[in-house]
Order: C-alpha cells, then sequence, then structure tokens
C-alpha cells in the first residue's frame, strides 16, 4: 500500500534528518512508529500524509509516484488517508459532531446522508452523549477520541495517528489503543507514533523505532 | 459502517435522540462568523468607504459646479456702448439690440435700462443716481444659443460699422479662465481621489491579511482532511465578502445620509445669506445620480477587494503549506 525506498530528508543545506529510509506498510497492517523525542517521527508521518516531499529516494503511495502526484490530485489521495494529530487540531467553534462531520462536508455531502453514520461512529468512540459540545469544554480524552473520529469517519484505508494516548491517562490510553485494534481487525492499516513503552508492550504488533534518522524495523 | 463495540453501547440511549437535536440547530459556518478580528475589519472598511465615498461626492459636487459656472458665462455676451458727444444712446441702444437679436447664433436680447444701470453703479456712487449726468456706459445683454454660437467678429463687425464707441464683450478671457480653473479643480479633486481610493484599497488588504492571519489554523484543518483548495477559497472568499459588503455598505450609507443632510440643509436655507454664498460658490449640494452610482460602485469594488484578498491569502497559504520544506 505504501512503500519508501532509500527515503531521505533534510532541511534547506542542513545534515539529514531521516536517512535512507525503507520499509512497507501493508494492507490491514498494524504498526508502531517509535524513537526518541526529535527523532523525526512526525516528520516521517508528514511524509506518509505527502504535506512534506523527500529531497531523495522513492516514495509509492497508492500505487502511485510521489514525485508525480499532482497538487491537484493530493486532496484525492488524502481521503484515503485518516490522520490523528498530536494537538488534535478540532475547531472550537464547531461542536463534535461537525467536527467529525467535517472531512464529508469538505467533499459536499448532504447533512442527511451522513447524519446517521457520524452519530454512530461517535458513540463508537464514547462521545454520544458529547455530540453537540464545543471542544473548549471537551476533556483532553474525549477531544483525542473526537479527533480519531474525524479520521475515521472516510473509513480510510491507513489511520496514522500522531502520539495518540500522549494527552490521556493509561485507562484511557489502553481504551483507545483497543479503538485503533478494533479499527484494524476491521481493514484499516494503523501507523502509531508514540514514544510510550507501556502502551507498545500491550500489542504483539511491528514496531519500526527511528534512531539517529535510521530506521530499524522489529517484525 | 463500522460495527459498534458492547463497550459504548451503554451510551447509546442519548445518542439515538441526537440526530433530531441536529435537525434543528444550524450547522456552524465553516469560517466562523464573528470575531475580534472580523468586527474590526468591518469597521475599517466603513470607515476608509466613508472617506472615499465622500471624496467622491467633493469631486462630483466641484465638477458641477464648475460646469454650470462655464456654461452660465458662456450663455451671455456683453455690447457695452460708451457715451460720446452727439451720440443718442437710447438709439444707439436699440439699433445694437436690434443688429444683434436679428444675427444668426443669438436668442435674445435685453437692454440693461437706466434703473437696472443705476442699480449696478448703486455700491459705489450711492443711491438716487441721476445716470444722465454721469458718462455711464451702457449696456445689451446678448443671449447666445450655446448649440450653435454666433460668429462673434462677424457681429463685432457689423456693431462697429454702425454705431460709434460700441464694443463687445464675448466673455471669452472669462470662460477661458474659468475653464482653465474648473479643470485644474478637478484633476485635483481627481488625484485627491485617487489617492484616496489607493489608501483605501491598501487598508482593505491589509486589514483582511490581518483577520485571515486568525483563520490559519481553519485552513489547515481543511487541508488535512481533504479540502480541495477551491472549496477552501471558496469559504474563505464568502465570509469575507459579507464582511467587505457590510462594511462597505455601512460607510457608504453614512456618506449618503452626509449628502442628503447637506442638500436638506441647502434647500431649507435657500433664501438665507450663508447659503447664498454657498449655493453661488457650489450649487445646491447635491451630488446628482452619478455621485450615488460612484457610491454604489466604491461599495460593490470595496466588497470585491475584500473577498479577492481573502481568496488570494488562502491560495498563497495552501501553496505554502503544500510546498514549505519541513521545519521540524
Amino acid at each position: 500500500m505504501i512503500r519508501f525506498e532509500n527515503v531521505g530528508l533534510r532541511y534547506g543545506m542542513g545534515p539529514e534528518i531521516l536517512r535512507d529510509i525503507s520499509f512497507q506498510i501493508p494492507p490491514s497492517s498494524f504498526q508502531f512508529l517509535s524513537g526518541p523525542s526529535g527523532a523525526g517521527k512526525t516528520t516521517l508521518l508528514r511524509l506518509l500524509f505527502m504535506s512534506l516531499k523527500p529531497t531523495r529516494g522513492l516514495i509509492n503511495i497508492f500505487g502511485k509516484d510521489r514525485s508525480r502526484i499532482s497538487p491537484r490530485d493530493l486532496p484525492m489521495m488524502r481521503r484515503r488517508i485518516g490522520v490523528v494529530f498530536q494537538d488534535f487540531r478540532l475547531l472550537d467553534h464547531m461542536t463534535t459532531y461537525e467536527n467529525v462531520a467535517l472531512p464529508l462536508r469538505v467533499r459536499g455531502r448532504e447533512e442527511s446522508s451522513y447524519r446517521a453514520d457520524v452519530s454512530e461512529l461517535l458513540k463508537w468512540v464514547g462521545l454520544g452523549e458529547r455530540m453537540h459540545v464545543l471542544p473548549p469544554i471537551l476533556s483532553g480524552g474525549e477531544k483525542q477520541r473526537a479527533a480519531i473520529a474525524r479520521a475515521l469517519i472516510e473509513q480510510p484505508e491507513i489511520l496514522l495517528a500522531d502520539e495518540p494516548t500522549g494527552n490521556v491517562d493509561p485507562p484511557l490510553a489502553r481504551r483507545l489503543l483497543r479503538l485503533f485494534i478494533e479499527l484494524n481487525r476491521l481493514g484499516t492499516a494503523v501507523v502509531i507514533a508514540t514514544h510510550d513503552l507501556g502502551l507498545m508492550e500491550q500489542v504483539d504488533a511491528r514496531r519500526m523505532i527511528l534512531s539517529n534518522g535510521r530506521l530499524d524495523i522489529y517484525d | 459502517m463500522i460495527e459498534m463495540p458492547a463497550e459504548v453501547s451503554a451510551q447509546a440511549p442519548a445518542a439515538r435522540e441526537a440526530p433530531q437535536e441536529r435537525a434543528q440547530r444550524r450547522t456552524a459556518p465553516i469560517v466562523p462568523a464573528g470575531n475580534v478580528a472580523g468586527r474590526a475589519l468591518i469597521l475599517v472598511i466603513a470607515i476608509m468607504t466613508f472617506l472615499s465615498c465622500l471624496t467622491l461626492g467633493a469631486v462630483s459636487l466641484v465638477r458641477d459646479t464648475a460646469s454650470v459656472w462655464q456654461n452660465q458665462i458662456a450663455r451671455e455676451a456683453t455690447i457695452q456702448i460708451k457715451p460720446s458727444d452727439g451720440l443718442d444712446m437710447e438709439a444707439a441702444l436699440a439699433d445694437a439690440a436690434a443688429i444683434a437679436g436679428n444675427f444668426p447664433g443669438v436668442k435674445a436680447v435685453r437692454i440693461v435700462d437706466r434703473e437696472a444701470t443705476a442699480r449696478l453703479l448703486e455700491p459705489w456712487l450711492g443711491s438716487g443716481l441721476n445716470i444722465d449726468e454721469l458718462p455711464v456706459p451702457r449696456l445689451v445683454v446678448v443671449t447666445i444659443d450655446q448649440s450653435s454660437p454666433p460668429d462673434f467678429p462677424a457681429l463685432r463687425a457689423a456693431l462697429a460699422g454702425k454705431i460709434q464707441g460700441l464694443s463687445l464683450d464675448d466673455h471669452r478671457t472669462w470662460v477661458d479662465r474659468l475653464v482653465t480653473m474648473a479643470r485644474t479643480t478637478v484633476m485635483l479633486g481627481i488625484a485627491v481621489l485617487v489617492l484616496m481610493l489607493s489608501a483605501t484599497v491598501l487598508t482593505v488588504v491589509f486589514a483582511t491579511r490581518g483577520a485571515m492571519a486568525g483563520n490559519g489554523h481553519i485552513i489547515e484543518v481543511l487541508h488535512f482532511v481533504g479540502a480541495e483548495a477551491k472549496f477552501i477559497a471558496t469559504e474563505f472568499r464568502r465570509h469575507f465578502l459579507l464582511i467587505g459588503m457590510k462594511g462597505a455598505a455601512a460607510g457608504g450609507a453614512a456618506a449618503i445620509v452626509v449628502f442628503v443632510t447637506f442638500s436638506f440643509w441647502s434647500a431649507r436655507n435657500l433664501a438665507t445669506p450663508q447659503a447664498d454664498q454657498a449655493t453661488a460658490l457650489f450649487g445646491n449640494f447635491a451630488i446628482g445620480a452619478t455621485g450615488y452610482a460612484g457610491v454604489a460602485l466604491i461599495v460593490l469594488v470595496i466588497g470585491a477587494l475584500t473577498a479577492a484578498t481573502s481568496h488570494f491569502t488562502v491560495v498563497a497559504y495552501l501553496n505554502d503549506l503544500e510546498f514549505r520544506q519541513p521545519d521540524g
């Protein structure tokens, strides 16, 4: 589904932040992306989400060469990828429901066509009663789940989550992890960037460890 | 759709009612309707539109007034007959009026009679003046057909051949001076208007960009949930067009209120000395249909300008998001 071959990335004329990164993300796979702070986890996620271009190497996403995807085609490609940002990025003037429905709304779909789906998904992530609440009133965990729901609403082929348990307590972290496992069971590939070892020990999944710009993979 | 796990099913009753609640609530706009930056932008646009419209009104007033001055003076010429020994002034005046009156391009002639001549001299020589005791020149006012004015040299020659001590003043010197002054005044007015409109354009552009700066996170979120650039730009353009039109309409309406108030004041005080002075200079303080059309045009242009600025800011922001290199 996604393939990186000898990918490198540098800032301007500075040293390479990522060096010779090669890996594949098969459909319906589950993997953790880990490494110390500043190792480049977020940068690698941004490469996966096509919000950055590599300075060298080949990235193939959904069968297309990243360097040949035009800006016009990027939105359609991104719709196949769900992203959960570390800082949630919910819009404060919209309710939880409206935030989760946003990806469908920007595609021009009528609300009546997705109302039931959004409500069902919100119940699935445990926000059924917080549907019409504005984000500033939500707790950190609730915001995280709303962000996850927004990433899932279009049933993406792959979900990228950047430190999804970074702002929640261990019980909620376990619950969110179960959510990701359930999602994976239903066929979505999942990449979770985290440096929470406790979280990774709960699941027997592939681990991609970034260190000094290089990637080691432990299947 | 994804199957619901058992662990969250307990929340179902409250959630089941949610869709009905939603139906009653209007969906929030993608760009939030009102914030401090938006209100400040409306105010800035209103003030700049008001000032631009006032400038436009003033230029329109000066242009109309200059045109009136020019037309009023060009409409008439004056025959002056100086008294001399043996000249029958009344007969000379009648002859001059007859010759001029029959000349092509002359609509009417009017002899300024003794009483009127005395009144003309009253400010200098006082009242009760006997005009026959003084060698006072007499005048014949010739009203000209402005669409086909007479051949002044021919008229002058025809008059001079019959009557001694006669001169014809076609006010050409005055008209030329007034035309020059009027054109200069209008050009200055237009220069001021251009400066004012330029200042308005720049202020609106920078104020819109300032208001847009607070919406960067919305553009980013829309971008990352897969919205096309066209969709994002349309949402912002619509929002800022509304802001621009609100501000510009308020400023334009305030300017029209000022024009109407001045026009009303001018009409109400028509007979007073102050109003006579003002009317003599500026006409009746009405900016006319062209002026109001200009105000409407300024309002539309400023609204469109605000929308266009937001559009280009969004496009630039998206290009920056798409092409910027890693920042950490």
